[in-house]
């Protein structure tokens, strides 16, 4: 079965995960992305590379952060963005998502930026624009219920990268609610892919999924342990609804053994880099001073993230 | 109407046949083998040069949607289905809308069913009111009517205490209890087997655990109840195990697998592809290796296609949304021949767990060719492969996971208590043109 996201040439045709994807594009992304953060500081930040082109952000599910950053990154490449927050407009209304794809490409989409509850959506829509002739329209997945969300798991490396240079020797930790979280199989998918020698998890049983270790992390559930000489913490963020369902059982004891301090950042490496994709939970997986401190890198991740998004659109869909 | 179908491959696996012989049917019934009765004159003689001739199969699972889905499937498209697959006696879940938990329900379906060319039906009972696991059923009045079973489809009892008198009443009259082991707290929230696939494909995960806890309750139950229990459906090699340890000890419980399960794992899911969805989920390539021998030596009593026709609406939607199962009333027999050949069985051994031994489970006489049996009888061609396309499926279901590929064992005549209830044009065309 041909990885749905290449063309027939092993380009990029979408961006649906980070799995399978070969360590050349990723670090041909990250390449591109990197004179495009030059762009924010010019005085006008427009580039004319998707000019003319019309950018669907396809929301299927609430998001401000992640909605914005690709709002803005399309328009720096000077396309016409249009946002759907569908979650409340043609699902209600009884259509089914691929009435809605249908809809909109026969308004001359050129691209999706799809965020939807239900992993796998995105691919749905691909094998569908496919099934239906329109390769011409590409689709990003902006997150997709716990499978994916490939432009945080780049931008994540593009900002490891920029501190630390190469992938080569680092060991990185990724804390926190792994069985739901998207980011952070992009995450791991990305880091094994750029050749890190050791990545971990880290999080209380029933937090972390089943035969994890099989996608080629180790496992720790003692984060001092699991904190031991690391270059890179990666923090998840810890969703309210979590405290219901018998997964932990309330958000101080998540944030006594699970939460990071000061203290424990103590564990890792002197210049380790700590990361979070937002919005934190300050005081639930991670404390403010530790937030606001030296080691965090969480604001740059932002800026990151619209150089990185504008990349993934501009070798999609541009020239 | 009397018919002669010469020259064919008998296999009847009740009677441990496998030899070149003449089937003489009469009145719809057997009339002999072999040798035709004195003063027999055909009506019709069907020339199975080079063809199998079996019973028809007995299929312990296969959904006609009716009443209540109608949009999914009518009665017509699925018993055309069924003649087209060789199935000639199937039972059905009771799952319907409203569920077969009814008399009247179960009338009306056995009154439509009853239809020359039609295959036998046989109602499984709804074992509780609405499957909502709270009320017996009317099981007697159900079983007058013509369920030969009762059972919940994929609906949990979850009062164990209902569960266990529901078993109790059962047993009072010797009825069997159907039931698929699943528990309904593990498995809430999962669409997929919890392993190495569910985590990278971030699906929500059913572990085994789901299937072993919820059976080791229905076993000591049945135990304790004495009721005849069959499970439906088992998906791990655990469960296979636990059965297996079970019989051992007293307990005569029986078991079925679908096809899908006997041929695909949760590898198949790929890329979310929403034809792989089902419940139980495909488990593990061990376990599905497990339920291949399982099958093979006889510790899984059938296989069923497990038919379950769904619009293509509601297939076509993110994995987790789309509905489980898929069409398998035409493609029981040949993924029973494609897995008798991977596992170099005796075609009578695998033809079993479709004919006699499923018969066994229904406790009838069906799938056998014996001399005064039902004339019920599947036709088909070894040689050759064909493919499965949504074009070359009459039921109205045109989901399985196996579109496009190609399998063995074309079926080119069924026959229903002596009637031609299906015959393959374009087979019996280049059938004539190999002859010359």
């Amino acid at each position: 079965m041909r990885n749905p996201q290449l063309n027939r040439n092993g380009g990029l045709q979408h961006l649906l995960t980070i799995d399978g994807l070969p360590p050349e594009i990723l670090t041909a992304i990250l390449d591109t992305a990197a004179p495009f953060t030059e762009v924010a500081e010019r005085e006008v930040k427009k580039l004319p590379l998707l000019r003319g082109k019309s950018v669907f952000n396809l929301f299927f599910e609430s998001s401000t952060r992640t909605r914005t950053t690709f709002e803005i990154a399309a328009k720096r490449l000077s396309a016409d963005v249009i946002n759907l927050n569908i979650s409340t407009s043609s699902t209600s209304k009884g259509e089914t998502l691929l009435d809605t794809v249908d809809n909109l490409s026969a308004m001359q989409a050129d691209m999706f930026v799809v965020r939807h509850a239900s992993s796998g959506a995105p691919f749905l829509i691909a094998q569908h624009l496919a099934a239906m002739g329109l390769e011409h329209i590409h689709v990003i997945n902006a997150g997709d219920g716990r499978h994916a969300h490939p432009t945080q798991g780049l931008l994540d490396m593009y900002t490891i990268r920029h501190y630390k240079q190469s992938f080569a020797n680092l060991v990185v930790a990724i804390v926190g609610d792994v069985l739901h979280s998207r980011v952070a199989r992009s995450q791991i998918h990305a880091l094994i892919a750029l050749g890190v020698p050791e990545v971990r998890v880290i999080g209380p049983k029933t937090l972390i999924p089943t035969d994890v270790d099989k996608l080629g992390v180790r496992v720790f559930h003692d984060m001092r342990a699991g904190l031991r000489d690391v270059d890179v913490v990666m923090m998840l963020r810890l969703q309210n609804e979590r405290m219901q369902g018998a997964l932990l059982p309330s958000p101080q004891e998540f944030f006594k053994y699970y939460g990071l301090t000061a203290d424990k950042l103590e564990c890792a490496r002197p210049d380790a880099i700590v990361m979070h994709p937002g919005p934190m939970n300050r005081g639930v997986e991670i404390d403010s001073a530790v937030a606001d401190g030296p080691h965090a890198v969480i604001l740059p991740q932002v800026t990151f993230g619209i150089a990185v998004r504008m990349a993934v659109m501009s070798m999609l869909a541009g020239g | 109407m009397k018919i002669h179908i010469k020259n064919g491959r008998l296999i009847d696996p009740s009677g441990g046949i496998d030899a070149q012989a003449d089937l003489f049917i009469a009145a719809g019934r057997i009339a002999a083998v072999g040798a035709a009765p004195d003063g027999f004159a055909a009506n019709r003689v069907i020339d199975a040069t080079g063809r199998v001739v079996c019973p028809g199969l007995v299929d312990l699972a296969a959904r006609l949607r009716e009443p209540g889905f109608e949009y999914k499937a009518t009665l017509e498209s699925e018993m055309a289905a069924a003649a087209a697959g060789g199935v000639t006696s199937l039972a059905c879940p009771p799952d319907t809308d409203p569920p077969l938990d009814e008399p009247g329900l179960v009338e009306m379906l056995k009154h439509r069913a009853r239809h020359p060319g039609f295959a036998h039906v046989y109602p499984v009972g709804a074992l509780t009111l609405g499957l909502a696991g709270e009320r017996l059923t009317e099981m007697a009045e159900l079983h007058e009517a013509g369920c030969i079973a009762f059972g919940q489809a994929h609906a949990p009892v979850v009062d164990t205490l209902v569960l266990m008198r529901a078993m109790q009443y059962a047993a009072t009259f010797d009825f069997p209890v159907w039931l698929q082991a699943q528990d309904p707290f593990l498995g809430r929230d999962g669409v997929a087997h919890d392993g190495e696939v569910a985590t990278r494909l971030g699906l929500p995960g059913i572990p085994v655990s789901a299937e072993t806890i919820a059976l080791s309750t229905l076993l000591q139950l049945a135990r304790d109840t004495g009721v005849r229990i069959h499970i439906t459906r088992i998906s791990s090699a655990a469960a296979l195990e636990m059965i297996v340890a079970a019989r051992a000890s007293g307990i005569a419980a029986t078991c079925d697998i679908s096809i899908n399960h006997l041929h695909l794992s949760d590898a198949d899911i790929g890329y979310f592809n929403p034809h792989a969805r089902f419940a139980p989920p495909l488990r593990d390539r061990r376990d599905c290796d497990a339920l291949r021998r399982g099958l093979a030596g006889g510790a899984i009593n059938a296989l069923c296609s497990d038919h379950a026709p769904v619009d293509d609406d509601a297939k076509q939607a993110p994995f987790g949304e789309a509905a489980p199962g898929a069409s398998g009333l035409e493609l029981l027999l040949p993924l029973t021949l494609k897995w008798a050949g991977e596992m170099k069985l005796p075609l009578g051994q695998a033809l079993a767990r479709i004919t006699s031994d499923a018969a066994r489970v229904l406790g009838l006489a069906a799938g056998t060719l014996a001399v005064g049996a039902v004339a019920d009888v599947c036709i088909f061609d070894l040689r050759g492969s064909f493919r499965v396309t949504r074009e070359s499926l009459r039921s109205q279901g045109k989901n399985t996971p196996f579109l496009g590929r190609e399998l063995p064992g074309r079926v080119c005549c069924t026959l229903i208590e002596g009637h031609v209830a299906f015959e393959n044009e374009v087979s019996e065309k280049t059938h004539a043109r190999l002859r010359g």
